[in-house]
């Protein structure tokens, strides 16, 4: 070994990104100073000090490592997996599903119990709802999508994770993107898009991060040792690619002063609409479906041990899944000013996309062939299975509510919330639960999970919870929806619009009730995950691993 | 050599295969995007179309800011239950100048998209201020805060330059006068009213919020709801004018 002779010296990534958040401290200190709003000033003095820490972390990590960087294999030739930001990611994942739906909760008890906005801005409804639906999509499912790709295309590649800098770069900005977005919306700053409130500097911010996130991960793929690329990975990399452009269409916008939060769009009225449900609607596509498939197709094969059902299958249902869900936005958009042919366009491929979407279903489902028992025995497998069955569900729901006929029921109403909830809760939710399940033992080298009986009653109380909360949106969507075009013998509308709002109530409670138990189910995980970490039996030690057969 | 076994040359190949995952996604938006800027139905100007007044602007900002879209719709549907209880249905030109569109997509409350003129300035300042004291059984926030937040006038002429920039055709008159406006439309026989009127046809001013001694933000978002609705008379609109 001749690692004594090695001069210890500063990485170019190091030392360039030390560099470069040393004068984003100064320019941030800057717009501060020079900041024409409130909110925008304390983002920006928010920044300066993230800049300052980030300067910190990298001297600080310079310092505490060896002269030779981590290398890319460990002595017995097995990779040198690269596991601190995903063990950060993980962390951050229940930190932010924790808070995420306890906001989501909030919110439900403000509809069912409105003195419980306070008549404060920054406790109203309109406020805390994009702050729960950011939490919830982007703080939690994106730090779980984070870990899982980072940890999923490592293993699949059998390759450690490129750059040395860039991986915490993409996982501590992500967070901080988080911040700055959850902060603006309290604060009142939002773009009023749904599902794109994060004003400009965020977007831009997110933008630097995300392409940071896209150049690690394809130069991990590009540098694996695998002869294939792992269909988990193909999945992982639409997501990213994706949203990305996405990202960019959606959130063209004009900033009113560089030194202030608020900007427009250049995009107005049906144009706008048009491209905020061609995002909305693969934010769906891409973040919450791509993203979670490939989340699906390494964690159930791997809990299950059973190899993924049919190649054939992926390949089918991926490049279709990809190619027909982009048509889908304009099923948001029904009997709006936007033209027929779009809507009826927008419909039709919503329809055809029910096939690669149970394509996806039955791939993970039939995963289980051989194996079905491990579901009485293992509760983390169960989670994940139940999570591909309620895929399955709102999968079909979705096709069935972007028929026209249906839509002019359920459209504006809480069917759409209920469905929402039933895809995000009982798939996102639980493929999540299931992934970080599985992760945390792995990560940190414990034999399994501290309680797998805390499992059971997290999947037991949740289950009940989503069911409790669909069912009431169902009821309460359909009813309000045929409320509203209700007439009389005498050819009168029957109801006026507040009594639609009264007969609401009682489902606005029971949903409260679903989404308290499925917060009761998230404590009871993060109870189970601290505990993993803090006194889990350590794993016994590993086995070399087996070379693939080529 | 089966396309299946085609495929293995895309799953050897990370950059062969990012590339066919652009080609992939970018169809459908190009489909559905593109046409829209060029579409007679889609960019028709219909008369009595106006940008917003500054008052009006500063009122929707406030719209966007405090979520508002979240509960409310904009866009009444062709459904004879929506045309009866709301009014016309909804023609893209009258979303024409808004940055963003605020179509929502839940109607907890009702669509506001002609609400304007229906109440009068005073219930929306009682309801704005405490919703269940002028309708009991709502389940909408309080905002009595807008009522005590004066408006800044001067941030005005900057965010209408912006405007300006992504297409609203504000002129540099319009602009120059923002503030000069704002105080014109929020005051009762202003000297500035007349001035304001031919800038803007059709815009009123009074005070909304019934406190002459400030101009407030509830003074901005009332008229913004007052105005929402009212500049299209679509009694002399021609459906049929689109039909090809």
């Amino acid at each position: 070994m001749a690692q004594s002779t090695v001069r210890k010296t500063m990485t170019f990534g190091e030392g360039g990104l030390a560099f470069v958040f040393a004068v984003t401290t100064l320019l941030c200190l800057v717009a501060a100073a020079k900041a024409q709003d409130a909110p925008f000033a304390f983002h920006a003095y928010l920044s300066a000090a993230a800049s300052v820490a980030a300067v910190f972390l990298i001297f600080r990590g310079y310092f505490n490592r060896p002269a030779q960087l981590p290398g890319q294999e460990v002595e017995d030739g097995r990779p040198n997996y690269n596991d601190g930001p995903i063990k950060f990611a993980t962390a951050a994942a229940v930190f932010w599903g924790v808070a995420g739906f306890t906001v989501g909760l909030w919110i439900a008890l403000e509809l069912a119990y409105p003195v419980l906005n306070f008549d404060l801005p920054w406790l109203n409804f309109g406020r805390l709802r994009p702050l729960h639906t950011s939490a919830v999509i982007f703080a939690f499912g994106g730090n779980v999508l984070l870990a899982s790709s980072f940890y999923v295309v490592q293993r699949t590649c059998r390759t450690r994770l490129a750059g040395h800098v860039a991986p915490w770069f993409v996982i501590l900005g992500y967070n901080f993107f988080i911040v700055i977005a959850g902060t603006g919306y309290l604060l009142g700053v939002t773009q009023g898009k749904e599902y794109a409130e994060p004003e400009w500097y965020a977007d831009l911010w997110l933008t630097i991060v995300w392409v940071a996130y896209l150049l690690v991960y394809l130069v991990t793929i590009i540098k694996r040792k695998e002869p294939h690329i792992y269909v988990a990975n193909w999945f992982y990399l639409a997501f990213i690619v994706t949203i990305a452009v996405l990202h960019l269409g959606n959130n063209a916008t004009l900033p009113v002063s560089p030194f202030g939060s608020k900007s427009y769009i250049v995009w107005s009225g049906v144009q706008d609409a048009m491209f905020q449900w061609w995002y909305g609607h693969n934010a769906v596509g891409f973040f919450l479906t791509a993203g979670f498939l490939g989340i699906m197709y390494y964690f159930v094969p791997k809990r299950a041990e059973r190899p993924v059902y049919s190649y054939r299958l992926s390949i089918v249902h991926f490049w279709a899944l990809i190619f027909l869900y982009i048509w889908a936005g304009p099923h948001h958009l029904h009997y709006t000013s936007l033209p027929d042919w779009a809507q009826t366009l927008g419909m039709t491929f919503s329809i055809i996309l029910w096939m690669p979407s149970w394509g996806g279903m039955i791939n993970g489902l039939m995963t289980l062939s051989g194996a079905w028992d491990k579901l009485r025995t293992d509760p983390v497998l169960r989670m994940l299975v139940v999570s591909v069955a309620f895929y399955g569900m709102s999968t079909f729901e979705g096709p069935m509510m972007s028929i026209k006929a249906v839509n002019s029921l359920s459209h504006y109403t809480d069917w759409t919330v209920g469905h929402v909830h039933s895809g995000a809760l009982g798939w996102v939710g639980f493929v999540s639960f299931g992934a970080v399940y599985c992760l945390v033992p792995w990560l940190w080298n414990k034999k399994q999970l501290y309680s797998l009986k805390a499992v059971n009653w997290h999947f037991w109380i949740a289950t009940i919870g989503i069911v409790l909360y669909v069912s009431a949106m169902w009821v309460s969507g359909i009813l309000q929806g045929l409320m509203w075009r209700a007439y009389t013998s005498l050819g009168f509308l029957e109801y006026s619009f507040i009594e639609t709002v009264e007969a609401m109530h009682p489902f606005y409670a029971i949903r409260a009730l679903g989404g308290a138990l499925f917060v009761i189910g998230a404590l009871i995980m993060a109870w189970n995950v601290w505990m993993t970490v803090r006194s889990g039996e350590p794993a016994p030690v590993a086995q070399p691993a087996l070379q693939p057969a080529e | 050599m089966s396309v299946m076994a085609k495929h293995a040359i895309l799953e050897k190949n990370s950059i062969l295969l990012l590339i066919g995952i652009l080609l992939v996604i970018s169809i459908g938006g190009l489909v559905e995007i593109a046409p829209l800027f060029y579409l007679k139905s889609t960019i028709e100007k219909v008369e009595g179309m106006r940008p917003y007044t500054p008052l009006e602007l500063a009122g929707r900002n406030i719209y966007v800011r405090e979520g508002c879209y979240t509960c409310h719709s904009q866009q009444v549907r062709p459904l004879r239950d929506e045309v009866e209880r709301y009014g016309h249905y909804s023609l893209a030109a009258e979303s024409m100048y808004d940055h963003p569109f605020q179509w929502g997509s839940k109607r907890t409350g009702p669509d506001l998209s002609r609400v304007g003129g229906k109440y009068s300035d005073e219930w929306h300042v009682a309801h704005l201020k405490n919703p269940r004291a002028v309708v009991p059984q709502s389940v909408m926030p309080g905002y009595p805060f807008l009522a005590q937040t004066e408006l800044d006038p001067k941030a005005l002429a900057a965010q209408m330059t912006t405007l300006s920039v992504v297409g609203v055709p504000y002129t540099d008159e319009q602009i120059k006068n923002a503030a000069k406006d704002i105080k014109a439309q929020a005051t009762l026989d202003d000297p500035g009213a007349a001035d304001l009127l031919t800038r803007y046809p059709k815009s009123t001013a009074r005070d909304y919020d019934g406190n002459p001694a400030r101009i407030t933000e509830m003074d901005a978002l009332v008229a913004y709801l007052q105005m929402m609705g009212t500049l299209v008379d679509l009694k002399l609109y021609n459906d049929k004018a689109n039909l090809r």
